[in-house]
């Protein structure tokens, strides 16, 4: 969470690059050793570790991506996902109802989801605008608050206010919404994204990989013909091998003969997550983009220069609320039965805490630090019961240290962050108050 | 005339007045379709006592400035704590309140201790403390269910039978369940007043309302009032936060053993987790903001808002069976409410 200072990066030696970079890094470098300790005491085969980590990265990753722009924008974590999540979670049970099928039903809720989410976004950036300073604690009550509202007109308004009859999703007394619906059937959704086009993994990995070794030279030469100082060796070197480390690992594993070569890769829905990607970036390059940062640094001074606040703020949460919505349906698609009345709650928390981990703070964000602190967490998630089970003869305990995980982290970041803005009030009032 | 009612609605607190009226509209419905009223007024009467401490707990944390207390699951961990050694002990002896008032004692060193702890994390990040408190809770709450697993209590009351560690809930129908509300209990028709219970609340307010009206008590409201202008008149603005940590911990640790005592059973894991979200909002309906509280606002909003669920329960179940309404009306009241009070602090910090 130290400032990176690029002006000097020429002049530094490697050590200190290397000591600055795991400074930089704690939280993921801790995080990394825990998991790989977990993987070994969990003596979990590979090639499940390995396939259930590509699903739940594909699905939870734009949950993820969702938070980014809010943490720029100053509003914090978002924990109003959850009320995106809701959004996304109507538009699937109106797609079920009409039996809209496959990719057809799929892009069909993507639609239907974003002005419903608009508006959720709306009303959260309405509230959050009112409570400037306590955006992150308002956005979690509203998403408990959403959540009662979301109970209500589906337990209670469906059948009676909103008329619909369907035996499948309706309770048999004929008002609510069933716990559960089957997006499993001919006419649901279930895997109508990830099964547009299957690729095994690790031969698309050798693929990008040398696409990236290519695209990585040109630069540099580029960079270098150009003759600007800027040219980071170590940053060039560092990707360079992690890119032939990537590669090399991935031709090992095709030509050895364990199951890992069968794990197959969803490639419409990385490119999905990959276009959000580019898009969380590209934004930042826009004017609007500048907005959300400079609010983000500091709202006053944005004030001055002219910048409408409030207005660029809703913006910020309408992005995220619709973000989460379709990453909602992404999750359900792949997920194939939709909990309606519990598959939202714990978004927020996850996707947070993945955010987290990767290296991320209150008022820090990029979608990389998202991607990692996905893996890292779901890492966790896949072989904690089975660490657990192992060291402790339980695998409660495991599944409980997950849970204080998650939750610990929040806290430690959230208060971290506190402390932080509390030292530089501090310093500023010292500042100004110094003759 | 339009005036008046405003300066009316002014008086009685936007939020008072709104719950006030739904209870008295659920109120009406019960009578009107037949519901047991004495059966209800029973139940209205033993969920206020068995809620009250844990709200009561709120006002030393508002009035040291730290706010609505949402990490009241550390105090609560804590009172479970004290009732899980008292029955590990044996220290159930009649004298000791069947092991009420033992437990009571066992969990004021860790009430303290973590309060303290808790108090020094609340002085590093002023301004945030709503925040960093709900997940402060949450991580305490998420830990300790490691602890109930390891643990090594042995009572065969409270670990499972087989398997390991505490039970999901431990039943003190053998120790002190219902001993408060039994404790110089009446029946009036078919109403039965709980006076054990409801006089320990009361007491609880009234040894609160001292305290405050001490030279402590003011000192740490002043601080909380205007940290600005008590540092400047010598008070210890910190100190005097640590110490409304450790009461508001301490009531917390008491409330959760009343709560436990009138349930009849102790809940352990997830349960308190979310524990704290109803007491915050009871004192918000009371009339508190997340900067001023006073007793009354306690005894009334407790009143007001388990009255309210209390109700709402049979009559929802009435008009409208095989669902749980009154689950999703407190949801929608505790959260709105806690909503509209962090509305109102408008822009600080």
């Amino acid at each position: 969470m130290a400032e990176p200072n690029q002006t000097k990066t020429t002049q530094i030696s490697l050590s200190t690059k290397i000591k600055r970079l795991a400074f930089d890094n704690s939280v993921p470098i801790l995080f990394i050793i825990i998991c790989l300790l977990g993987v070994y005491f969990s003596q979990l085969p590979a090639v499940f570790i390995v396939n259930q980590l590509l699903t739940r990265i594909t699905r939870n990753s734009f949950l993820v991506l969702a938070l980014v722009i809010p943490v720029i924008a100053g509003l914090g974590l978002n924990f109003g996902i959850v009320i995106g999540a809701m959004a996304g979670q109507f538009a699937i049970l109106i797609v079920t109802h009409y039996k809209v099928a496959g990719f057809n039903g799929f892009m069909l809720s993507l639609l239907l989801s974003t002005p419903i989410a608009i508006l959720f976004g709306i009303l959260t950036a309405m509230l959050l605008n009112r409570t400037k300073g306590q955006e992150m604690i308002t956005s979690m009550i509203a998403g408990f608050f959403a959540n009662g509202v979301y109970q209500f007109i589906l337990l209670f308004l469906v059948g009676t206010l909103i008329p619909m009859k369907n035996p499948d999703m309706i309770l048999s007394r004929g008002i609510g919404i069933r716990n559960t619906i089957d997006l499993a059937t001919k006419t649901g959704i279930k895997y109508a994204l990830d099964d547009v086009l299957k690729y095994p993994f690790f031969e698309v990995l050798v693929v990008a990989a040398i696409v990236g070794i290519i695209a990585l030279s040109i630069n540099y030469f580029l960079k270098k013909k150009k003759g600007s100082g800027e040219v980071d060796n170590f940053k060039f070197v560092t990707l360079f091998i992690l890119m032939a480390l990537v590669m090399g690992t991935s031709i090992w594993v095709l030509n050895s003969n364990t199951l890992l070569k069968t794990v197959k890769l969803p490639i419409v829905t990385v490119l999905f997550i990959t276009v959000i990607w580019v898009f969380n970036e590209l934004i930042m390059k826009t004017k609007l983009g500048q907005d959300f940062r400079t609010i983000g640094h500091d709202m006053e001074i944005a004030k001055i220069s002219g910048i409408n606040v409030d207005k660029t703020r809703t913006i910020a949460m309408i992005i995220s609320t619709v973000l989460a919505a379709w990453g909602q349906i992404i999750f359900l698609q792949n997920i194939g039965t939709l909990s309606t009345y519990g598959a939202h709650v714990q978004i927020a928390t996850f996707s947070i805490a993945s955010i987290l981990l990767g290296g991320a703070s209150v008022t820090k964000a990029t979608s990389g630090q998202a991607i990692i602190g996905l893996i890292l967490f779901h890492t966790l998630f896949i072989v904690s019961p089975k660490a657990g089970n192992n060291l402790f003869g339980d695998a409660q305990i495991g599944e409980f240290f997950r849970a204080f995980i998650s939750y610990g982290v929040i806290g430690v970041a959230l208060g971290l962050h506190a402390w932080n803005k509390r030292v530089q009030a501090m310093r500023k009032h010292l500042d100004t108050d110094a003759p | 005339m339009n005036e008046t009612i405003n300066n009316i609605v002014k008086r009685i607190g936007l939020p008072r007045l709104i719950i006030g009226l739904l209870f008295l509209a659920t109120c009406l419905t019960a009578v009107m379709i037949d519901l047991p009223f004495g059966l209800i007024v029973s139940d209205i009467l033993r969920r206020f006592g068995m809620f009250g401490v844990l709200s009561l707990a709120m006002v030393p944390a508002i009035q040291c400035g730290t706010g609505p207390n949402f990490a009241l699951p550390i105090g609560i961990i804590c009172g479970i704590l004290g009732t899980l050694i008292a029955i590990e002990f044996n220290l159930t002896s009649p004298l000791l309140g069947y092991g009420f008032i033992s437990a009571i004692i066992i969990s004021l060193p860790f009430a303290v201790l973590s309060g303290w702890l808790y108090g020094l994390l609340l002085n590093k990040i002023k301004g945030s403390e709503m925040l960093v408190a709900t997940y402060t809770g949450f991580s305490i709450v998420s830990f300790m269910q490691i602890a109930w697993v390891t643990l090594p209590f042995k009572h065969p009351e409270m670990r499972w039978p087989i398997g390991i560690g505490l039970r999901v809930t431990v039943s003190l129908a053998s120790t002190f369940g219902e001993v408060l509300n039994k404790l110089w209990g009446f029946s009036i028709g078919k109403v039965y007043f709980p006076t054990g219970l409801i006089l320990f609340f009361l007491a609880c307010c009234a040894v609160v309302w001292v305290y405050s009206r001490t030279k402590a008590g003011i000192e740490m409201s002043a601080a909380g009032a205007n940290p600005k202008f008590a540092a400047a008149s010598g008070i210890n603005v910190d100190k005097n936060r640590i110490i409304g940590t450790i009461l508001s911990t301490f009531l917390g640790a008491v409330g959760v053993i009343v709560y436990s005592l009138s349930f009849g059973f102790l809940q352990l894991y997830l349960a308190p987790l979310y524990m704290a979200f109803p007491a915050v909002a009871a004192v918000l309906i009371g009339g508190a903001s997340t900067s001023k509280i006073k007793i009354s606002h306690v005894i009334i909003g407790t009143f007001l808002f388990q009255g309210l669920l209390t109700v709402a329960m049979p009559v929802a179940n009435e008009l409208v069976p095989e669902g749980n309404l009154s689950e999703m009306l407190r949801v929608i009241v505790q959260n709105g409410i806690i909503l509209y009070a962090l509305t109102r602090i408008g822009g600080e910090s």
